[in-house]
């Protein structure tokens, strides 16, 4: 397609999509104004089942299906990265050389991975009551792991981090979000309704099945994110292409690189 | 006073998001689209969606800048470019050559186990 062509078919789309935003945009409460005809709507269903945090309510209560749709995308995605990047024939794996941390940035990594870890696991179990939960909480808790990378080595990290475990954690957080939805069939109800006791507002075992759906996300994504920054990290510290290796490359070797 | 903070907010973050496209060097946009989420993080909370706000500040100013160098430094090992690899800031340079060094002496002592 020549560069005129482009251009004039992406003055044609811009123009229906400009006409389609106006069209949506008209109809629309004003910005900042009283009028919150959904989020009335939402926040009432929230206080109904005595959840806090209202967004919570709708993405582990109200729209729970579509939360579990959003946690497998992740889990799809990280499921292909790992595909994706794995150790290939012919590719040599090197454990890295000892890094050097000046005692600064080591003393202050030391200092904050407990702080930023104890606050990942607060707004996951917070979730229900105050604005955060799984998914914010889970990223907070993988990247506050990474802290031992930027304090100290890699090889610190992978000490740390037994990657099976991960994966692992990984599959039981998606599959506890889907077991509880088939337990809420089994139960009587539809599925992903909240079934359980609601408990008392504004207190941590309030919202009922809110709490159990947003521990497994929390995991799923803690976990999910530790293994897509552990294949993205393999790949950046550890893997080798094989025109790196010695002239005689070509033999596979991927189990050679292991114990080398 | 609301509306100035957001009016400001929403100008930071077009500012940051012009800056990024315009930067070409990839590590360096990292580093912008990081203080792109910061600033979005900004605007969220200022529009009273705190759980977006906090999405937005674990993945958009942490994880996929962090994504991004990775596979940056990743690329450049592949290529063996040296001259890309001295731009990338003192500690990754250090990191850079000390796996280059690492590597060379122990293509020597891979070749010899085989």
């Amino acid at each position: 397609m020549t560069r005129r062509a482009r251009f004039v078919l992406f003055l044609v789309a811009a123009a229906a999509v400009a006409l389609l935003f106006v069209a949506a945009f008209v109809r629309l409460p004003p910005f900042g104004g009283d009028f919150h005809p959904y989020g009335d709507r939402a926040v009432r269903a929230a206080f109904a089942h005595r959840t806090a945090n209202a967004v919570a309510a709708v993405n582990f209560d109200q729209r729970a299906l579509d939360t579990l749709g959003e946690e497998t995308i992740l889990f799809s995605a990280v499921l292909g990265a790992v595909v994706l990047l794995r150790q290939i024939a012919g590719e040599r794996r090197r454990p890295p050389r000892r890094a050097r941390v000046s005692g600064a940035i080591r003393r202050l990594g030391v200092a904050m991975l407990p702080v930023a870890l104890l606050t990942g696991l607060y707004v996951v179990a917070h979730g229900q009551i105050t604005p955060g939960g799984g998914f914010q909480g889970g990223v907070v808790v993988a990247t506050a792991l990474h802290l031992l990378y930027v304090a100290a080595d890699y090889g610190a990290l992978e000490r740390v981090r037994p990657l099976s475990l991960y994966e692992i954690g990984d599959a039981t957080g998606e599959a506890a979000y889907v077991v509880t939805g088939v337990a809420t069939v089994l139960a009587g109800s539809a599925f992903l309704a909240n079934v359980l006791p609601w408990g008392t507002f504004g207190t941590l075992t309030s919202a009922g099945t809110v709490v159990v759906l947003n521990a497994a996300v929390g995991m799923e994504v803690a976990c999910g994110v530790v293994v897509l920054l552990a294949t993205f990290l393999d790949q950046a510290v550890e893997i080798e292409e094989p025109s790196h290796a010695p002239a005689s490359g070509g033999t596979p070797d991927g189990s050679g690189g292991d114990a080398g | 006073m609301t509306d100035v903070l957001i009016a400001v907010a929403l100008v930071l973050v077009a500012v940051t998001a012009t800056a990024a496209v315009l930067n070409h060097e990839p590590l360096r946009q990292a580093l912008v689209l990081s203080f792109l989420g910061l600033t979005l993080a900004l605007l969220f909370a200022l529009v009273q969606a705190p759980d977006v706000s906090l999405s937005q500040l674990a993945v958009g100013s942490a994880l996929t800048p962090l994504m991004i160098v990775l596979t940056v430094r990743k690329v450049r090992r592949g290529t063996g470019d040296s001259t890309a690899s001295e731009t990338t800031g003192a500690s990754d340079d250090q990191g850079t050559r000390g796996d280059r060094d690492a590597g060379d002496r122990d293509a020597g002592g891979g070749e010899e186990r085989r």
